[in-house]
Formats: C-alpha cells, sequence, structure tokens
C-alpha cells in the first residue's frame, strides 16, 4: 500500500515567505456539553471559498485528472464535493473562482475575496516531483481576520492524488468544526442489481466519496454484510459460496479469500474489534445462534451468548471491553450490553418496538441502531439507553455504520415495493442526509477507520 | 480441503482480472459456486414427471412443498403439520431421496435477523420431519433471510406468502 507522506511546506517557497506566516491557533470547540455540541458546532455556515490550487508549472502528470494545472482544478473540486456533501459548510468550488497565482497561495488576496463574500478561504498548489509523485499544498484562511488559519501538505502517488485532496478536506473540516477527520476512509458495502426476486448482489468497495470503485465479487454468488478490517487490509463477509451462508476473509493484497471457520452450521454477521485482534460470528446450531468471539490470527472461538433464541451481530466499544448485540430472548429484537468476555449481559433498550443492529460510535458515546415501530429508522442513544434520538424517517432505513470521528452515519434505505436499496448518510443533527452516489444500487455499508 | 483450495485459485484469477483491467470490466466471469435452490428445475418432461423426482415431489405436494409462518414466528401450526406429513410420506415412499429446506424471512425485518429467523424456521420444519421418523441425515437447512422473495410487494399478502420454509428435493 503507498504511504501518504506528509511534506513540509516550505520545499514550494523561500523559507522567509512561509516563516511569516504562523499557523494561527486551533479555536477549540465552544461547547461543553455533548447534546449541545452536536447541534452547535454541526451547524457552521461558513462561506468556503475553493479555488483552484496553483502550480508552478503546467506538466504532464500520470494522474488520471491530467496535467498539474487541470490536477490543481480537480483537487479543489474534490475539497469542495467533501465540504459541501457534508452539509455543514457553504463552499463555493473552482469552477465559478478565479484560480489564484501561484505568488498568492500564501499571500492572499484578502481583500478580493471580502468581496465575494468568503469567510475562509483554501487555497493550494499541486507539483509533480521528479519521480512522478505529487506534491499537494493545502492552506486555510481565515477572510475576515485575514489571518492563516492551517496548513499542511502531502506528497502521494500519482493514483493517490485523491487522498491529498481528502487530507486537506479533513484538514479544514477540523478546524472550523473542532472534530476529528473522517473523509481519508473508504467503505465497503453491496453492489445491487436485478429484479426483486433474483437480485444479485456484490461485494464492492470505495472511498468516503464513492470514488475509486471496484467490485471485488462478480454477483453469481450473493454477497452480504461485509466489515473492513481496521488496518484496510482485509474485509470480512458472508458469503453463499457453495449454496451455504459462510464467512469468508477476503485479503485485499492478494484478491484471495478463505473461510474465517470451517463449520458445518451457518455463519453469520462477521465483526472486527477496534484493535483488529478480535473477531465476533454468529453461528447456528439447530436454529438457534449465538455470538462466539475468536482472535483475528486463527485459535479457538469463545462462546459468548448462550440464551436461546437468536443472539446476533455484535459491536465493540472503542476500548474493546464491552460490546454491544441483538438478542430476541425477550421474544423480539433488542439491544443488549455485556463485557467482552460475554459476562454481564444486560438488557438496554425500552422503547416499545424493536431494536436491531447496534453499532458503538467510535467516541464511544453512542449506540446507533435500527429503531422498528412501523418504519425502520435510524436512531442513536447512550450506552445505557438513554436519549433515543432519530435521524432518520423513512420506510425503511436499517444497519448503520459510523464514520470513523462518529459524527456521521451511513445506512441503507430500501424502496417499498421496488426493493431498490442505495446507502445513504446523516450527520448527528438528523438534518444533514444525503443519498451517496454508487454505480448501482447500494445496502450493507460498513464504513472503515481513517486511512493509514 | 482440495475443493477450497479450487475455489480460492478460481476466485483469485476470477478477482485479479478484475484488478488487473484500470477499468473494471462490467461483465466478470462467474463465481465457481452453485445457486442455491436451482435443483428445482424440472425434467422437461411435459407428461407424468419421473417418480422420485424433484418435479414428481412439487406435483405431488401441490403447494405442501412450502410451509407459512407468522410474523417473527417459527412454530409448526396445523395447517404446517399436515404439509409437513405429506412431505415426509413422499420421503418415506423414496428413502434415497434427501431435501434442503429453505427458510426464508419478509422484507420487514433488518437483514442479519432475518438470516438467522429463516434458519430457525428452516430448522422447525425439519425437527418436525424428523419427528415423523425421516432421518436426520437425509435433511439439511439453509437460510436466505430476506434475500429471496417470492411475493414482490410490499404488503400483509406478500410478507405472509415470504415468510416461508421450502422443502426441495436433491436430485
Amino acid at each position: 500500500m503507498k504511504k501518504l507522506i506528509p511534506v513540509l511546506l516550505a520545499a514550494a517557497f523561500p523559507a522567509s515567505a512561509l516563516l511569516a506566516q504562523q499557523a494561527a491557533p486551533v479555536p477549540a470547540p465552544t461547547s461543553t456539553e455533548v447534546e449541545e455540541d452536536v447541534v452547535g458546532t454541526l451547524d457552521n455556515d461558513a462561506k468556503i471559498a475553493i479555488p483552484a490550487f496553483a502550480t508552478p508549472s503546467d506538466v504532464p502528470t500520470q494522474t488520471s485528472a491530467g496535467s498539474t494545472s487541470t490536477l490543481g482544478f480537480s483537487v479543489a473540486n474534490v475539497i469542495f464535493a467533501d465540504l459541501k456533501n457534508n452539509g455543514l459548510f457553504k463552499p463555493t468550488g473552482p469552477s465559478s473562482l478565479p484560480r489564484p497565482a501561484l505568488g498568492q497561495v500564501q499571500a492572499p488576496d484578502y481583500g478580493g475575496w471580502r468581496g465575494r463574500g468568503a469567510d475562509m478561504l483554501i487555497q493550494g498548489y499541486v507539483r509533480a516531483e521528479p519521480g512522478g509523485n505529487i506534491t499537494v499544498g493545502c492552506y486555510l484562511y481565515d477572510v475576515a481576520l485575514g489571518e492563516q488559519r492551517a496548513k499542511a501538505g502531502w506528497t502521494v502517488a500519482p493514483g493517490e492524488w485523491r487522498r491529498a485532496a481528502h487530507k486537506c478536506a479533513d484538514m479544514v473540516y477540523s478546524q472550523l468544526s473542532g472534530e476529528n477527520p473522517f473523509f481519508d476512509s473508504r467503505i465497503a458495502y453491496i453492489a445491487e442489481t436485478g429484479p426483486k426476486n433474483r437480485r444479485l448482489k456484490r461485494l464492492a468497495i470505495m472511498d468516503s466519496d464513492g470514488q475509486n470503485h471496484r467490485y471485488l465479487t462478480t454477483g453469481q454468488t450473493t454477497a452480504l454484510t461485509p466489515r473492513y478490517a481496521p488496518d484496510y487490509k482485509s474485509i470480512l463477509y458472508l458469503s453463499y459460496f457453495n449454496g451455504q451462508p459462510r464467512i469468508y476473509i477476503y485479503d485485499l493484497a492478494t484478491d484471495r479469500q478463505r473461510l474465517l471457520v470451517e463449520s458445518k452450521n451457518p455463519l453469520f454477521a462477521p465483526r472486527w474489534s477496534p484493535d483488529g485482534r478480535w473477531i465476533l460470528y454468529s453461528m447456528a446450531i439447530g436454529g438457534n445462534t449465538d455470538i462466539y468471539k475468536m482472535p483475528s490470527g486463527g485459535g479457538a472461538p469463545v462462546k459468548l451468548t448462550d440464551a436461546p433464541g437468536i443472539d446476533i451481530g455484535g459491536s465493540f466499544s472503542p476500548d474493546g471491553r464491552r460490546i454491544v448485540f441483538e438478542s430476541d430472548r425477550s421474544g423480539s429484537q433488542q439491544v443488549y450490553v455485556m463485557n467482552a468476555d460475554g459476562t454481564g449481559q444486560k438488557r438496554i433498550s425500552f422503547f416499545g418496538g424493536r431494536a436491531a443492529t447496534p453499532e458503538w460510535s467510535p467516541r464511544g458515546d453512542q449506540i446507533a441502531f435500527t429503531h422498528i415501530a412501523g418504519n425502520f429508522r435510524i436512531a442513536v442513544m447512550d450506552p445505557a439507553g438513554g436519549n433515543l434520538r432519530y435521524l432518520t424517517d423513512s420506510w425503511q432505513d436499517e444497519a448503520p455504520t459510523w464514520a470513523p470521528n462518529g459524527r456521521v452515519i451511513q445506512f441503507f434505505r430500501t424502496a417499498r415495493n421496488s426493493g431498490k436499496t442505495a446507502v445513504w448518510q446523516v450527520d448527528l443533527t438528523g438534518r444533514n442526509e444525503r443519498k451517496l452516489e454508487t454505480p448501482v444500487d447500494g445496502s450493507d455499508p460498513a464504513w472503515g477507520p481513517l486511512r493509514p | 480441503m482440495n475443493k477450497r483450495l479450487t475455489m480460492t485459485m478460481l476466485l483469485a484469477s476470477a478477482l485479479a482480472m478484475s484488478a488487473c483491467a484500470k477499468k473494471a470490466p462490467q461483465i466478470l466471469p462467474p463465481d465457481p459456486g452453485g445457486t442455491p435452490g436451482q435443483s428445482s428445475s424440472s425434467g422437461g418432461d411435459s407428461s407424468a414427471p419421473v417418480p422420485g423426482s424433484q418435479a414428481d415431489f412439487a406435483a405431488q405436494m401441490m403447494g405442501q412443498d412450502t410451509i407459512l409462518f407468522d410474523t417473527d414466528r417459527y412454530n409448526i401450526d396445523a395447517t404446517d403439520q399436515t404439509a409437513l406429513a405429506a412431505q415426509a410420506q413422499w420421503l418415506q415412499r423414496y428413502p434415497a431421496k434427501r431435501v434442503t429446506i429453505e427458510g426464508h424471512a419478509d422484507e420487514r425485518g433488518t437483514r442479519e435477523y432475518n438470516l438467522a429467523l429463516g434458519e430457525r424456521r428452516a430448522n422447525a420444519a425439519k425437527n418436525y420431519l424428523i419427528s415423523l421418523g425421516i432421518d436426520a441425515g437425509r435433511l439439511t437447512t439453509v437460510s436466505h433471510g430476506k434475500e429471496k422473495p417470492v411475493a414482490l410487494g410490499s404488503d400483509e399478502a406478500s410478507w405472509a406468502q415470504n415468510r416461508r420454509a421450502v422443502t426441495v428435493t436433491i436430485d
């Protein structure tokens, strides 16, 4: 895997120019209380201008985006799309803005940008390195104050140029929201095609913005419920290869896959621990499904649940000490929490209806799940089962997955009658909801962590 | 063991092709695996089906190859018992025949839970057939959850048809 190399931006410009511009201190997130925080800092309507990135000289590159000049436009456009689709900001993209000269990248025309009504300005440059790599410099300016807020740069392989743009968007997002970054991440999901009764379901992966899309399986065998390994080296998923549902581990470096567990029994619902050392899976024996835990490097599985009925799924708390899971031992699907060794099982969902597919936030403060009471809605609660909040309201939304920063959730929405599915995204305010553009229908999104 | 190795190699080669091409081809080579539930293909003979075949089973059962369940339930009610008794009779007539019981759920459930629920339903049918004297070794189960509906509407009538366990002979 190609590494993304941070660079000192001094290389691009005279050292004196750089020294003259110390980055302004990052303002701390303003609110103290979680509930306030969700609604408060995420509702940022900053008008951000993102003109095309400049280049020292317009030369061809090995990227899909063409020369450094067109690449400079494309990088700005990726940043624009990240920030716009996030719904928190009011960015203006490179299509409707003049491109600054290289010299202006570090000496913005504040007056001109004020005249355009910009609060914030993202400028940068793109430079081709002798070996073919690309260096991207990224600068964030507060136009009103007339000062630099942040800067960073990365040298990337030509095929990875989008990552540099996502890194820049992440830097801006973190600066302006006070939250951790999340754009530089990937998603595994199930690509669906065909009529409702003969639907092809293929394992597929893509960047967090839907680009760099790739199918991993052909669809001849139904694939379901993928989970990216925390190190992005492999994917756990369910396949009906040989006609029976079993869990496979797909190695992304070699494109080979193997059975996770040899068993005569059906296996469902694979999950990783946040540190990648453990795998959870659910196995049905004689119709009774229980949750098991095994070391990801191989070793004896341990049975964690023992209730008659269906215990399934499971999601570790970020510290790896607890697991939230789903059980129908009470008569209907409800959400339970247990210690990572299976002790202390306790129901936490008491909302009426059914509660399913719990996923622990990477921040630890919330559990996302599917609440079923008539419609299927994505909701969050705290780990004690309090403070239920609905994020979506549609006929059938299910299977939430968290962004690496625990501030955004993806899920899939099924259309009534047609059975068509789509991957959707919503933030914790519930206000910024949008459908992801995928080549075909999509379900079971599984968001990986911030890329290493 | 061998089978697993072959599978890995075939999958790997199929996927290597997709990985090498810059733009992923829209049509990929087929997976080596068969599609479950396809053993129900009829003999193509328009006259009486071959005794002991899947076509014969389907014709004899007249719909009783399928049993239905209430929402979230997996109990075998009186109607199911009649159907399963008819299946058991046929199985006793053809003692060399094995069957797969395919468990299904309606679309109004979450995906993973429905996989487990379909398995539970298929097992309920299997256990009842065992109680009627059918050898457990002749019966296998597979759950398709909500992934393979037979009725395509999003309404109570369709969901009732989709909450089912279907017995299919292995020819």
